[in-house]
Parts: structure tokens; sequence; C-alpha cells
């Protein structure tokens, strides 16, 4: 047995470095429902269900729908829930994930990226999450193992801090960081659970001398709208939590997070806006770009909700051209992030050239080959001030497949 | 049980909530709540009893109440339930606290089936009472899986072609007795004493309890405000609704009319089956007497009584 009680230098999956976070923190009640790729983190968890190690109510539920509702009523009443999930299990949450945060609970749940079916495909792309973009959820991406188990860590604060009280969805690629093997630290036992503390329930259904009315109707003489803007509001204010969250986690990992992270931004002409893992392809050839002295970056995002906009905008606004590169499409419109970046954007004096890339749908490799196309196309937009197409496709086949 | 001590019990769904005159509904979940004087949570799926009930800001429940969406209040008080396992074998909560999720037949027959079994299955300590008035009343009167043959609803229209629903309805409380749990029971408001009987077994027993309680409606029915136990009544006495229960697999009959009624005793006085008595639709009531005849025939076999 390693001892926990030391900090641990592993190499490890994803899955499994979600599961290590989910044991240190130990939550009261754990629901779980198997689906490719976030299976691997609930079969850890069970393993230590089984052995013993962990305090939660393991509820093995008969449906993603069935998962986030146990949860809702797990965390109304008073204990602290976690699930994890990918694609079409996030997809058959969808309406519980608006009543999770409507009802303002901390629910804290990893989503392992998954395309949406169809044609039927396990693979990473972020399909999943950006179809809960605006379901009220705060939601935060993971370039690596290590950063989705310090952003799990972190959720559990974020999410339960009464200026904020919202669900927390942690994002890490599907295979690319769930299964592949990296190095991670891992923090003592001790210090997580001196970081995550105990969760102090507001108003819990559980206190029987004081009962409440949960999932209440609301129409037209009420004040659902009043309470939509406190929804909205919480999302505001979890941004100081964020930040706040994050230097704590600093001070005891070592680690510092923020909105997004700049790889050699600021000096850069031209750069890369991406989520997950494909910046660590793409540091990887800024590396070698800035070798033979070109001037690229990277601006990697964190927290797409709350959308850092005003943020994104001082980042980015000295560039000549910026990529957006998009795991996802809304077919009629361009990538979902594309589109939020360009707002960001609007209101900068000089806006930098803007030009989006799909790529890895449906886990399509995004190597080093994909990202210095990009890097090629934003270098030849900044020279000419122009782009030829403003939205394109990366390691696309050039095959004929049937429309 | 006195019902002189129940009427000094505490009310927990308090008069003043929004339920039609008469709606059955209301009286199956007082009646229900008198099974326990242990603290109760209470999850509702979406529906007549749920939109009634908790019109913000005010509340009629004097107890802890959860409604999270229409297909999943199983789900719902699993997680509640879960919640509190946890909480008390880790030494954080000492109460004993009872758990019940209701439901109406649409949500619980239909798109709630899914959760109530999942849930029964995985055998959490909670009741699960299903209140059937036989639609989907919050919507305005459309069919369930509960909807009786026959019946008018708004969407098993009566016209030249169609003489109302077509399919007869799902039998749910054996649907869940085949899940082989502690306990499963249907009852009536109108036999008040077999049905507290029968809340306080489910209550009482650790593990997953289902009750199937019929709920008169006036509204969907189309019958007298005033008629609602009258018409829970009948449908007992003309074994179209029979009183049994099933505890650890041993089917038990609860009561056994002394005459069995003629089933268009009950039909006539509902107006969604007022079309049935027309001479074209005759040989439909003869068919539903026939399948009523046929269902307890079955059921006094399976009770021992055959
Ligand atoms: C997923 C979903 N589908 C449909 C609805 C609309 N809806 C709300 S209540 C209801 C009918 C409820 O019927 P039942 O469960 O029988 O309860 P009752 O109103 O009859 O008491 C329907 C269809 C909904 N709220 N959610
Ligand atoms: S419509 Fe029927 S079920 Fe709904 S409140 Fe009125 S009587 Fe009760
Ligand atoms: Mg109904």
């Amino acid at each position: 047995m390693k001892d926990m009680s030391k900090k641990r230098i592993v190499a490890t999956t994803g899955a499994s470095t979600v599961a290590e976070a989910m044991r240190q923190i130990n939550p009261d009640v754990v629901v779980a429902y198997p689906i490719t790729p976030q299976t691997a983190i609930m079969e850890n968890f069970s393993q230590f269900v089984a052995n013993g190690i962990v305090n939660a109510e393991y509820v093995t539920v008969e449906s993603e729908h069935s998962s986030m509702s146990a949860c809702i009523g797990s965390s109304a009443a008073g204990a602290r829930v976690m699930t994890a999930t990918s694609s079409q299990g996030l997809a058959l949450m969808h309406e519980m994930l608006y009543i999770a945060s409507g009802m303002r609970l901390p629910i804290v749940m990893p989503n392992v990226n998954r395309a949406l079916s169809a044609p039927i495909n396990i693979h990473c792309d972020h399909s999943d999450s950006m179809g809960a973009r605006d379901a009220g959820w705060i939601q935060i991406y993971s370039e690596n193992a290590q950063e989705a188990y310090d952003n799990t860590l972190q959720a559990i604060r974020i999410a339960e801090d009464k200026r904020v009280m919202l669900p927390v969805m942690v994002n890490l690629d599907g295979f690319i960081i769930s299964h592949g093997i990296e190095k991670v630290e891992f923090l003592e036992d001790e210090k997580v659970k001196n970081f995550v503390g105990e969760r102090e329930p507001l108003l819990p259904l559980l206190d029987v001398n004081n009962p409440v009315t949960y999932g209440p109707f609301d129409g037209l003489g009420g004040f659902f709208m009043e309470h939509k803007k406190n929804q909205a509001d919480a999302m505001e204010r979890s941004r100081e939590v964020i930040l706040e969250v994050a230097d704590e986690f600093a001070k005891i990992s070592g680690r510092k997070y923020g909105f997004f992270e700049e790889y050699m931004l600021d000096d850069a002409e031209v750069a890369i806006v991406t989520l997950n893992s494909s910046a660590g392809t793409t540091k990887y050839v800024v590396d070698e770009l800035r070798a033979k002295g070109l001037p690229v970056g990277l601006l990697k995002l964190r927290a797409f909700r709350p959308f850092p906009a005003k943020e994104l905008a001082e980042a980015l606004k000295h560039l000549k051209a910026v990529a957006v590169l998009d795991r996802a499409i809304s077919p009629g419109f361009t990538g979902p992030l594309f589109g939020e970046i360009k707002s960001a954007l609007f209101d900068l004096e000089k806006r930098p050239r803007l030009i989006n890339f799909i790529y890895g749908l449906g886990g399509r490799d995004y190597t080093l080959h994909e990202a210095s196309k990009a890097f090629e196309t934003l270098m030849d937009v900044a020279k000419t001030g122009k782009a030829k197409k403003t939205m394109d496709y990366l390691g696309l086949k050039e095959v004929e497949v049937l429309a | 049980m006195k019902l002189k001590e129940l009427t000094t019990r505490k009310e927990r769904l308090t008069s003043g909530h929004r339920l039609c005159a008469g709606c059955g509904a209301g009286t199956v979940v007082r009646q229900i709540l008198m099974g326990t004087d242990k603290p109760v949570v209470v999850g509702c799926s979406t529906g007549c009893l749920e939109v009634s009930t908790t019109i913000y800001p005010s509340t009629a429940w004097n107890t802890p109440y959860i409604h999270t969406a229409f297909e999943n209040v199983a789900a719902t008080i699993s997680g509640v339930e879960a919640a509190y396992q946890s909480l008390k074998r880790q030494g954080k909560l000492d109460k004993e606290i009872k758990f019940v999720a209701f439901g109406g037949d649409g949500g619980t027959y239909d798109i709630g089936f899914q959760s109530l079994s999942g849930a029964m299955e995985r055998g959490h300590d909670m009741v699960y009472v299903c209140y059937d008035n036989e639609a989907y009343m919050n919507t305005g009167i459309q069919r369930s899986s509960s909807t009786p043959r026959g019946a008018w609803t708004t969407t098993s229209a009566v016209g030249k072609a169609e003489p109302g629903k077509k399919q007869n309805r799902k039998n749910l409380t054996a649907c869940i007795a085949a899940h082989d749990i502690p306990y499963v029971a249907q009852a009536s408001p109108s036999s008040w004493k077999d049905l507290l009987k029968k809340s306080k077994k489910a209550f009482d027993l650790k593990g997953a309890a289902f009750l199937n309680v019929i709920a008169p409606c006036p509204r969907g029915w189309r019958h007298a405000s005033d008629a609602t136990l009258e018409m829970a009544r009948l449908a007992v006495e003309t074994c179209f609704w029979p009183l049994y229960e099933v505890e650890d697999g041993e089917w038990k009959l609860t009561y056994k009319p002394r005459e069995k009624k003629p089933l268009a005793e009950w039909l006539k006085l509902q107006g969604r089956f007022k079309h049935l008595f027309k001479p074209e639709n005759e040989h439909i009531v003869k068919e539903l007497q026939e399948k009523v005849d046929r269902d307890w025939g079955k059921l006094l076999k399976l009770c021992g009584e055959g």
C-alpha cells in the first residue's frame, strides 16, 4: 500500500487521476452510470468502495437522467455529491442540468469529452459539453491528467462557495487524456481534505425541523425572471471565486491557474486559441516555430463558463491574426468557441483577424502537422491582412463521403 | 389506529392548496402521510399534485419537499435517501427519517417507468406512491397507459371512427410486484383503514415499497366533485380496482366485495365513458366486463382464493 500521507508522483491515466481526486475528496454520495470513456473513472471508484476506503453511498442508477436526478436529490438533501459522464450521457441529462443549476446545487461532475451520435463514435470531441453551454453550469477545461486532477479538486471549492452555489463540470478529453498515461503529481490526502473542507449546506432537505420546498411552480405571477437573474449573478460572482480558489490551490500545490493560460503570447503576432489536450500539441509546435524565429503563441482557455470575455480581449488585442480551434461544430454557424471569441473581441478598437478551424471531430487526430498548418495559414492571414476562408477544417480526409 | 387519534396528527399537506374541489389526489396524499409519525421527506413528479401545492412563494407542504421533473421522482428520492444513508453512517445525522415519492400515473406508468423500476431494483428505503387518476390531468386530460380502454381523453378522442382509447390499461401493480421488492399494494381512499394499514407497512419496513392508489379526478373523469370517494368505492366494488398486497412475494386480497357489482354501474357515472352506452359501443362495455372478470379470477388464484 502506498503512503497516502506523502506527495506522490505516478504515471497513470486521466481517468484514474480523476478517480483519485474523488477518493481524496471523499464525497458523501457518488452516483454512477457507465459510458465510454468515462466508465474508467467509476470502475476505479467502485474498487475504492469495495475496498472500504471511501465514505460515499455509491448509487448505481439505471440511466444518466437518473444519475443527475439522484445527484440533485442528494445535493438538496445536504450531501456532497459527484458523478461523471460523457457524450450521450450528458445529452440524456440535459433536462436535469438546468434543474441542478436552477436549484443552485453545488454538484461536481467530470465530463470526459466524447462526440455525440450520429454516427455513433466513442472518441473525443467537445460537442457534448458545448451542447450544455447554456445550462447554467460552470465549465472548466483541462489540458492533461494533472489539470483534470487539479481542476476536480478546485471545482468542489468553487461550486460550494456561498457566493456561487452552482454545479461545476470539469472537462477532459476522452481517450487522449482519460486513457493516455502521463506523469501526475498527487497531493497528500490530508492536504486535499483540508483544502476541500466539509460542505456546509444551505437549507438542506434533511433538516426536518425546518422544512423547505425545493422546485416549486413559479409561473406568470411569480418570480421566475428574478430567480434566473440571481442565478446569472451567481455565475458572475464565480469569476472572483475561481481566481481566489486558484490562488489558494497554488499555495498547496505550486501549480498556478487562471481563466486561461498564455503561452508565448506576449510578443506573438499570431496565436491559436484552443481548449483541452490540443493545447499540448500546439505548445510543441509553438516551440518549433519560435526556434525558427516565427512570432507565434497560444491561448489555452480554462474557464469557458463563466466566459472571461474582457480578459480574453485584453490578452489577444495586440495580435495580427488569431485562429480559434473548435472541436465541435454548430451547423449553420461556425464552431461555438469561435463565435464567442469573436464577440469578446468586438469592442476592441483594433481587432486581430479571426479565423476558425474545426478539428478533431470524433477523435480525428490533431497532430503536429495540423497545428503547423493552422499556423501557416495564420501567418499568411497576418501578412496579407486577408483570410481566404473564415472557417475551415483541419485533418479532413479528401474523399467523397455520401452526403 | 383510531380515527380520533388520526385527526390529531399534524397535517403535512395543509389546506389552501389549489387542487380542484373534490380532487382525489389530495385525499390520497393526506391518508398516505398518516401512515407514519416519523419525519418524512416528500418527492413529487410534475403533475397536478405538484403544481397545485407549491405555487411560489407559497407552499402547502409542512414537511421537506422536492420536485425536480416529470419522469424522475423515484431517482430524485433515491438520491435524497442515499444522502441520508451516507450522512447517518458517517454520524453526521442521527434522526430517523422516512422517504416518499408521489407520482401521477403519467409520471409512473409511462415516462417515469424506468426510473421507478431502477429505484425499486436498487432497494432504496423509500415508499413510492402512484396517485392514479388514469390520465395526464395537469396538461388537460391526455391518455396514459393507465387510462382504461374506451375512455375519452383529449388524445383518445371519441368520434365516428374511434370510440375513445383503444388499448387496455397496463397492470402496473403486477409489474412492480415482479420486481420482488418487500412490499407492493393496491389501495383506495374509499377504504381508508385498508389504505392506512398498507401505508404504515410500507413506511415501517426496510427497503423499497410501492403503493398504487386510485385517485379519481372529477375534471378528467367527468363526475360531480362530491362523488370522488363514491367513484373510488365503486371501482373497488366492481373489482375494477381490487385491494390487495404482495408482501415478500405472497399475494393477498385485503378486501373481497360481498357481491361483485357490474362494471357498468361505475362507467355510467363518468362522462368519460358516456359514449360507451350508445348501441354501437355496447360490445365494448361487455368486453370490459369480461376483462375485469378475467383479471379478478386470475387475482383470486394468485391470492389463493380461486
Ligand atoms: C419531460 C416532460 N414531458 C412532458 C411534460 C408535460 N407534462 C407535465 S405534467 C404532465 C402530465 C402529468 O400526468 P400525471 O403524471 O398522470 O399526473 P396528473 O397531472 O394526472 O396528476 C405532462 C405531460 C413535462 N413536464 N416534462
Ligand atoms: S384536474 Fe383532476 S387531478 Fe388535477 S387537480 Fe383537478 S381534480 Fe385533481
Ligand atoms: Mg394522472
